[in-house]
């Protein structure tokens, strides 16, 4: 999430959520949530544990990208 | 769990400390709903409020969604418990759930981060999202530890 947020403020086109997995099963559920972090961007790029900044920013230009 | 006081005496001088680099004020919404998780919103707003008393550039806002809907709105919070952080703008930061361990290390590090307005990112890193054409929604899930 740090990562996440700080890319936030950067950009008045980036959301973070931050979302308490066992709080929030359903929402876990259909996002098949197994292990932690995990990070969905657009619903469309996903992966699990952290990563280094050019990787997270790799993934975000990927999310945008042409399908 | 106290209802007074959800953080220690230990917490609140460490988040204190942090505190000291925050220079301009920041938002605080927390999103409420009693009928949905009475519970979990008392102690997140509760939590909230603790966090505010540490420094006067905070402030606290309480919406409940089902009822301050125009307030709510452009915040697009669909969970509740949920708060969401802003600083010069309304940046899109929101926790959903009560922040705790390393989530609750993320919320002091984002109400520093909204307050400065100076991300900790490269100078790459920073030039390539302030060139996205799209809008981008990114969900961190967690679980306490």
């Amino acid at each position: 999430m740090r990562l996440a947020q700080h890319m936030a403020v950067a950009s008045e086109r980036v959301r973070a959520t931050a979302i308490e997995a066992t709080e929030f099963p359903e929402l876990s559920r259909a996002y098949q949530v197994m292990g932690v972090p995990k990070v969905v961007i657009n619903d469309r790029v996903q992966f699990e544990g952290a990563v280094p900044e050019q990787d997270f920013l790799g993934a975000v230009l990927q999310a945008v990208g042409p399908a | 769990m106290n209802a007074m006081a959800i953080l220690t005496e230990r917490d609140r001088a460490a988040v204190r400390k942090e505190f000291e680099k925050l220079t301009g004020p920041v938002k605080l919404v927390v999103f409420s709903q009693e009928l949905v998780a009475g519970d979990l919103c008392r102690q997140n707003e509760q939590l909230v409020r603790d966090v505010a008393t540490l420094s006067d550039k905070l402030t606290v806002e309480v919406l409940n969604p089902a009822i301050d809907r125009e307030r709510a709105e452009p915040y697009r919070v669909d969970q509740v418990p949920a708060i969401a952080v802003g600083g010069a703008r309304a940046y899109g930061i929101r926790f959903y759930g009560i922040p705790s361990g390393y989530e609750f290390s993320n919320l002091i590090d984002s109400i520093i981060v909204a307050s400065t307005g100076e991300p900790a990112l490269s100078e790459e890193t920073k030039a390539s999202l302030q060139a996205l054409a799209e809008d981008v929604d990114i969900k961190v899930f967690s679980t306490p530890t």
